[in-house]
């Protein structure tokens, strides 16, 4: 057992349309170490979110993985039996994505939902799945009592971060981020990703993050890797990636994002 | 109390005079007062719920508010109009909305977009011109007339059917150009080209532009002049430039510390601090507070309300 979590190699993943194969991910290999944290950079379309969802194979027709491998800890979650795929899904990774805070359930109060995803597989009691409810949401930062709640009854970013909860609840060894705070404020946004830095630190568990925003992806993870049209570019550790970037198409999109002109100067505790 | 921000002696375009909406018991907006000047945009910053779009609605006329006054060239035109004032109203606010997927008919061309308007606003101009209208109306926005013109919506990218929707609200040649997130559902790589665009066509028509966004980084691209709000109230107003370099505000404070930089790594051990403080900025900002202090040339923010 090498020290990877996660092993992709040679991936490749094509949308069969009328026209022919469209090739959405071209031969891409990377790893994520145990308690890494690992940044997929790049724009839509070219094909980060893909290998997300090929990761747990929840990628639907059209997609499909026409060849290489995703080996979770050596075993190849391609070939493996569908039964066995279901009880690696939550238990051994989590998927928070882009629109998470609108994949709760907005008929089932949030324990419930703790419950759905606690008793398929761990078998518990809904006493148990309660108090590991209120658990976790002291862990992101909501009031326990809160637990018996509807999802409107919060906003969108303690939404994004029940999620995060009900993913962390089983104890995964990685967590998929898809463009998890896009649809959130700045503010917000750093509140959560804050928070799954320290959540990550305690508990050890890796996470492929995945963003369009380089500036963002730099401030939280260890290396990253940017894709262009279904290839993926450049690999490296952040700084490099930041500060000496190899690709022009990496200092292309160094550049697209609007930056704030100059030194910002802050005061206080907020710097 | 006259907190607008104004830069130059020129007579704004559109005043808004203490604007109030309420719906039912939420403030959505209280007392918010701006101008627009010919030529120049004004960034409207802040979170979502915090009343930029209402604002934009009020202006744009699909919204009426609660209390407070609208000034169109120095008018009062708070009040309905007749049917008459009212179209010709709309034909000099024209607006660039968020979802450029979902702003153009799927059903028609690009052509069709752009002769509607032409049509229902430009009566007075001859129909045999109109072809040429269109034309240098895409290539105004950069677009080539003889590949998209008959092109429908779905052939064209994000960030081309974004500048369709800014060639159609600028076909009835308006005098003020409302973008609301114009540039927050395109992909990273052409935000900056669109916000570019906007720049231009601003500065060739001597447009009056409000750029609402929660993205306060690319406020300084565009816009002159800046407007920070948070739960109903602006708390932070001046030039773009002073406000982003010495925010005075704590909420304009937090709204910078949050702007992505790939330069400052998030510190292991600092989310509660962050949570704590964030938290403590907004109960501080949300009180309703009447006092307005000048602390710059064009600069001035709300005192917060405890120490009113």
């Amino acid at each position: 057992m090498s020290d990877n979590l996660l092993e992709i190699e040679n991936l490749n993943i094509d949308y069969l349309v009328d026209k022919g194969d469209f090739r959405a991910v071209k031969n891409v290999s990377f790893n994520i170490g145990r308690g890494e944290i690992f940044g997929l950079a790049g724009e839509s379309g070219c094909g980060k979110s893909t290998i997300a969802y090929a990761i747990t194979r929840l990628s639907k027709a059209p997609a499909w993985v026409s060849g290489g491998s995703i080996r979770l800890d050596g075993q190849d979650l391609l070939r493996m039996p569908e039964i066995d795929l279901q009880k690696i899904r939550w238990k051994r990774i989590g998927m928070v994505f882009q629109s998470a805070m609108n994949s709760l359930n907005p008929l089932m109060r949030v324990e419930a939902q703790f419950h759905d995803v606690l008793h398929r597989h761990t078998g518990c009691s809904r006493q148990e799945s309660r108090a590991r409810a209120e658990e976790m949401f002291k862990l992101v930062g909501i009031p326990a009592h809160r637990v018996g709640d509807y999802p409107h009854q919060f906003s969108g970013g303690m939404r994004q971060r029940i999620v995060i909860a009900i993913c962390l609840a089983l104890r995964p060894e990685l967590i998929i981020m898809d463009e998890p705070t896009t649809a959130l404020d700045v503010v917000v946004q750093r509140e959560i990703l804050e928070q799954v830095l320290d959540l990550q630190q305690t508990y050890g568990f890796s996470v492929l993050f995945i963003t369009h925003d380089l500036h963002l992806m730099a401030q939280l993870c260890g290396r990253i890797g940017v894709m262009l049209k279904g290839e993926l570019v450049e690999v490296g550790d952040v700084t490099q990636v930041s500060q000496a970037p190899a690709h022009d198409y990496t200092r292309k999109l160094w550049n697209a994002i609007p930056q704030l002109p100059g030194n910002v100067h802050l005061s206080g505790a907020l710097a | 109390m006259k907190p607008q921000t104004q830069a130059s002696i020129a007579e704004p375009v559109i005043q808004l005079e203490n604007i109030q909406r309420d719906f039912g018991p939420v403030q959505a907006l209280k007392s918010v007062s701006f101008s627009l000047f010919a030529g120049r945009a004004l960034a409207l910053v802040g979170e979502s719920g915090c009343g930029k779009t209402t604002c934009a609605r009020i202006i744009a006329r699909l919204d009426r508010p609660t209390g407070g006054k609208l000034f169109f060239r120095g008018q009062d035109r708070t009040a309905r109009g007749s049917g008459n004032d009212e179209r010709l109203y709309r034909k000099d606010v024209q607006m660039v909305f968020q979802d450029p997927f979902s702003s153009l008919n799927p059903a028609f061309t690009v052509n069709h977009h752009l002769s509607r308007p032409l049509q229902l606003h430009g009566q007075d101009r001859p129909k045999a011109g109109r072809g040429e209208d269109i034309m240098r109306l895409l290539e105004s926005v950069g677009l080539d007339p003889a590949l998209t013109r008959q092109k429908f919506p779905h052939e064209l990218s994000g960030g081309q059917r974004q500048r369709v929707n800014i060639a159609r609200a600028l076909a009835v040649s308006p005098s003020i150009l409302v973008a609301d997130e114009p540039t927050s559902m395109l992909d990273v790589s052409i935000r900056k080209d669109i916000l570019e665009l906007l720049a231009r066509v601003k500065r060739e028509n001597d447009l009056a532009m409000l750029y609402i966004t929660h993205d306060i980084a690319t406020a300084a691209h565009v816009a002159e002049e800046i407007v920070v709000m948070f739960a109903g109230q602006m708390v932070e107003w001046g030039d773009t430039a002073t406000v982003l370099a010495a925010p005075k505000h704590p909420y304009t404070q937090l709204l910078l510390s949050a702007v992505p930089d790939g330069g400052r790594r998030f510190v292991t051990g600092g989310s509660a601090r962050f949570l704590e403080q964030a938290e403590k900025v907004r109960a501080l900002s949300r009180p309703i507070s009447t006092v307005v202090e000048q602390v710059g040339t064009n600069h001035f923010m709300r005192a917060l309300a405890a120490s009113n």
